[in-house]
């Protein structure tokens, strides 16, 4: 297979102009699989016998006729957070030795509707339970550009598996900015639709407010075509054109930019003079509650993981990697007005967010302050401080989880080492930040 | 029960639980409490409210 075709949507006019197969495109992933995942260590479990039947069966329906839409015959992963049937699902835990999924997550039947073809799935901080992938029962993930460095998290292994050719996207989980983080740090887009849109059964959760499920691809229409079949519509429409000229977008610079890797920042700050010749309108904005999105996150957060993880913390304690246990029992102590103080500061967050994108089309900011940090790092230094490695990678992206937001990631530009950095583009609805992405990808990314 | 209250009883129980592992991340969920506690989107039955102060400093 041509090493270019690297989209879905190449893939799809490839396969329908009959000069690709699915079965062709399921083993050139398979194979990368075998020459780069011991490196790399994305996947926990490759389901290779199972996805050369799907791609058989993915090119015998469409050489009857039946086109399941851009996603039919395409080699996808899943974080090992989704149920996918008669297959475990470890949330790279040992506490989930020896489980099985029964049933498909709705997700994983839409993606099986869709035609998607499943090729693993892909290791994860332990129960998405961090930002760097370094905790996981399977050992941690390693950044396919340099293996010194964290893909980020949680869902890392996602982020790997499609930067090193071995999935041609992933399905991500993102209760804190774990579909963006590793989206930006590895060079690809990642959306985080609005919260509610994607259904989260046969998700092991983490927590029940913020969680989302969404893709991370190598483009923007991939994105789209991964978000439509995520939703259940069989026929995805195209992603709208937005003009660059007249765009009018806000940047929340306050606290959430203050602090930022010097590379990382200028390579923004490059990108907006760009949009402002091109003839955007860039405006600075204040999200006022933003400062508390950290603490708001870890009260409602920590509280719902002590509770999912109750009997098992009890009962097995020792199958918990330690940094991930001891977070969890800390939710245990979290008095329940505490929580209800951080659910008030959600609807505070909320409406800062939406006077913010008020007679915006919407906001624009750097996905992460920093970029891929090094495994082991604890802290990180910006502007003189030094800041935990976590803090820095959660920033950006916590405050959407917790007002629901849609948001995504799309690449914009290296650092000299040649490391990606994302920028973050936040809206009303999921189809505005499509539209705001596909508009914005090809200017951001210079 | 104010926050140091709790901090104090939080990190009695952890250490009778075997788990003094927590003392520093309970510390660091005092900061974040007192910090939540403190925003202005908070009322209680005395009719006092927060303030905006930044829960990190900044």
């Amino acid at each position: 297979m041509d090493a270019d075709v690297r989209t879905i949507s190449e893939l799809a006019r490839q396969i329908r102009a009959g000069s690709l197969s699915a079965e062709a495109a399921t083993e050139h992933c398979l194979a990368r699989i075998a020459e780069r995942d011991r490196d790399i260590n994305a996947y926990i479990t490759v389901t290779a016998d199972e996805a050369r039947a799907q791609a058989r069966d993915a090119d015998r329906e469409l050489k009857a006729g039946r086109d399941r839409g851009p996603l039919h015959g395409v080699p996808i992963s899943l974080k090992d957070l989704i149920d996918v049937r008669g297959t475990p699902t470890t949330a790279a835990s040992r506490v989930r030795a020896g489980h099985i999924a029964t049933t498909d997550a709705l997700v994983t039947t839409r993606l099986r509707q869709a035609g998607a073809v499943f090729v693993g799935k892909t290791n994860l901080h332990e129960f998405a339970f961090g930002t760097t992938n370094e905790d996981s029962a399977y050992g941690p993930v390693h950044h396919p550009l340099d293996p010194t460095r964290s893909p980020g998290g949680s869902s890392g292994g996602s982020a790997a598996s499609v930067l090193a050719g071995m999935a041609f996207a992933s399905i991500g989980t993102d209760t804190g900015g774990s579909i963006r983080i590793p989206s930006s740090v590895c060079g690809l887009v990642g959306l985080k639709p609005a919260l509610g849109e994607i259904p989260i059964d046969g998700v092991v959760p983490l927590s029940m407010l913020l969680d989302h499920v969404g893709p991370l691809c190598q483009s923007v229409e991939d994105a789209g075509i991964v978000y439509h079949a995520l939703r259940g519509v069989a026929n995805p429409p195209s992603i709208q054109r937005r003009e660059v000229r007249g765009l009018r977008l806000g940047i929340p610079r306050r606290y959430l930019m203050d602090l930022l890797d010097v590379e990382v920042g200028a390579s923004f700050e490059a990108a907006v003079q760009r949009l402002s010749r091109a003839g955007a309108v860039l405006e600075d904005v204040v999200i006022p509650h933003a400062n508390y999105a950290s603490a708001i996150y870890v009260h409602l957060a920590l509280p719902e993981a002590a509770a999912y993880h109750a009997s098992t913390l009890d009962s097995r304690p020792d199958d918990y990697s330690q940094n991930v246990r001891l977070r969890i029992e800390t939710g245990r102590y979290i008095l329940a007005e505490d929580y209800v103080r951080a659910l008030l500061g959600r609807e505070a967050l909320i409406a800062d967010v939406k006077a913010a994108l008020a007679g915006r089309d919407g906001l624009l900011l750097p996905t992460m302050a920093i970029p891929a940090p090094k495994l082991g790092a604890v802290t990180v230094s910006l502007g003189g401080t030094e800041e935990p490695v976590r803090n820095a990678m959660l920033r950006l992206t916590q405050p959407f989880n917790i007002s629901g937001h849609a948001a995504i990631s799309i690449p914009c530009g290296k650092t000299r080492e040649g490391l990606p950095i994302g920028a973050q583009i936040v809206g009303a609805q999921t189809a505005d930040v499509l539209e705001i992405a596909a508009c914005l990808e090809p200017v951001m990314d210079q | 029960m104010t926050v140091a209250q709790w901090l104090e009883q939080a990190t009695r129980d952890a250490e009778r639980r075997g788990l003094p592992a927590l003392t520093p991340l309970l510390e660091a969920l005092a900061r974040s409490t007192s910090a939540l506690r403190t925003a202005d989107w908070n009322r209680d039955l005395s009719g006092t409210s927060g303030t905006t102060s930044s829960p990190n400093g900044r």
